[in-house]
């Protein structure tokens, strides 16, 4: 197999194949904290993390792990990382951990990690493997964060509220009251709110790739890799 | 592919149950082997940033004016709760202690001090598992909701206040969240009922065994 060149990882993780809008994984955790912008990018950051610490792991033993058993392997794997995670910074980064602490044990059962793991980085070199973990959980984070703007502009009229919570004092500039005076729209926050403005994302989603693949059908084939089925 | 491809043989032990066997146990092995030095390396530090929260907790719901003594130290356990007592003068001015109550995902855990006339001080959310974005406005760093009681009592008169608006209560609910302060209000009455049941025993100071050496030689 061919060395895959970053920028396509890039591509593929920030967008063609981006983890929430194109393979649709891990709308468990996406649904149950995009209440708000600043949980969205606090939960993407934390997957992020494992993302990147599981494609290391699973790289390097990727010669020893057999098929069979690859999957009882991963999840270990990532379980034990993600686990590892929240004790480290529940000692050394306790603030965040405060903030954070709800949602790191929601990463285990995220699934795009499981799916990273097994289809690229299991057969990747180190470097391809970091990369992807890296930029699929960029590109995760930003679905986060657009799915959890969305829901906070239209249910309660603020923008990254709480974010110093997250980021620290130096960031309260981006705590934001868009809609001043605004009653809120309750179902934009709760669950339901997640489904009506993911779905409307993944619609915009396609509508713009739709659009790129007309414009450049006269040039080139389209690019776009096919999302893979898990 | 995996673990196949980039060798050039594809050595046949690899195809055999025991290989798997043993991978998947090494693994398992290595993990916890993992998850039990993380847990000894991180457990002091754990147990140290806990004790932080509390002090911090007690700092807020017990103002200072109200103590001279380490809350820390004094504490003793009474009906399987922990009571830290805050002391001026040799005589307790307010005690503190949590409560716990389900809530919507699970137990809300809060600290509490009730000074010795039975007037709500303080009250903080030391641990939760509710909705982000809805039922969290509980914690203090989220909305001033906490603050609603202090100053309260609890009389035979005033027990209907103790509930949320909806229950026709005086405690505000959230929108999109009933649940959730409907168990902190039901918690924290709970709490006040607990310290009419024990008001004796929470306002004498007894020095424990392991509290306070030399306040011990001082009473004997």
């Amino acid at each position: 197999m061919a060395d895959i060149k970053f920028s396509t990882i890039m591509r593929d993780g920030m967008w063609n194949n981006n983890v929430v809008f194109a393979q649709m994984l891990a709308l468990c955790p996406l649904l149950a904290v995009t209440s708000t912008a600043t949980n969205g990018l606090g939960m993407g950051l934390a997957s992020m993390a494992v993302m990147v610490s599981a494609s290391i792991v699973v790289s390097m033993f990727r010669d020893f792990i057999t098929k069979e058993v690859r999957l009882p392997v991963f999840v270990l794997l990532i379980a034990t990382i993600v686990t590892l995670v929240d004790m480290f910074m529940n000692a050394w980064m306790h603030q965040l951990h405060k903030v954070l602490g709800l949602f790191i044990p929601l990463i285990v059962t995220n699934c795009a990690i499981l799916g990273r793991v097994e289809s690229f980085a299991s057969h990747q070199p180190l470097s391809r493997a970091v990369a992807d973990g890296f930029f699929m959980g960029l590109g995760f984070t930003f679905a986060l964060v657009t799915v959890g703007a969305t829901r906070e502009i239209l249910g309660s009229g603020t923008l990254f509220a709480n974010a110093p919570l997250l980021l620290g004092d130096h960031f309260s500039f981006m705590e934001l009251t868009l809609i001043p005076g605004y009653d809120g729209f309750l179902l934009m926050i709760l669950p339901p709110g997640a489904f009506i403005a993911l779905g409307f994302l993944l619609a915009g989603k396609r509508l713009i790739d739709a659009r790129r693949s007309r414009d450049e059908e006269d040039t080139a084939p389209a690019d776009v890799v096919p999302a893979e089925g898990h | 592919m995996i673990g196949g491809k980039r060798t050039i043989t594809n050595p046949s032990y690899r195809r055999r149950t025991g290989y798997h066997g043993m991978l998947v146990g090494a693994t398992a092995l290595i993990a916890s082997a993992l998850l039990v030095l993380g847990n000894i390396s991180t457990r002091d530090a754990i147990a140290m940033r806990h004790a932080e929260d509390i002090q911090r907790m007690l700092a807020e719901v017990i103002p200072k004016a109200l103590h001279e003594n380490d809350l820390l130290q004094d504490k003793f356990e009474l009906d399987g709760r922990q009571i830290f007592q805050a002391r001026l003068n040799d005589e307790v001015s307010a005690v503190s202690y949590q409560v716990a109550g389900p809530g919507y995902s699970g137990l809300i855990t809060i600290i509490m001090a009730v000074d010795k006339n039975g007037t709500l001080l303080g009250v903080r959310v030391v641990s939760h598992s509710e909705t982000p974005g809805l039922g969290d406005k509980v914690e203090e760093d989220r909305s001033d909701w906490v603050h609603e009681f202090e100053g309260m009592q609890l009389t035979k008169a005033n027990e209907k206040q103790w509930a949320v608006k909806k229950d026709g209560g005086k405690i505000d609910q959230f929108t999109g969240a009933t649940i959730t302060p409907r168990a902190v209000v039901k918690a924290i009455k709970g709490g006040m009922e607990f310290f009419a049941q024990h008001k004796q025993r929470l306002l004498t100071y007894e020095p424990g065994p392991e509290s306070g050496i030399s306040e011990v030689k001082k009473n004997g």
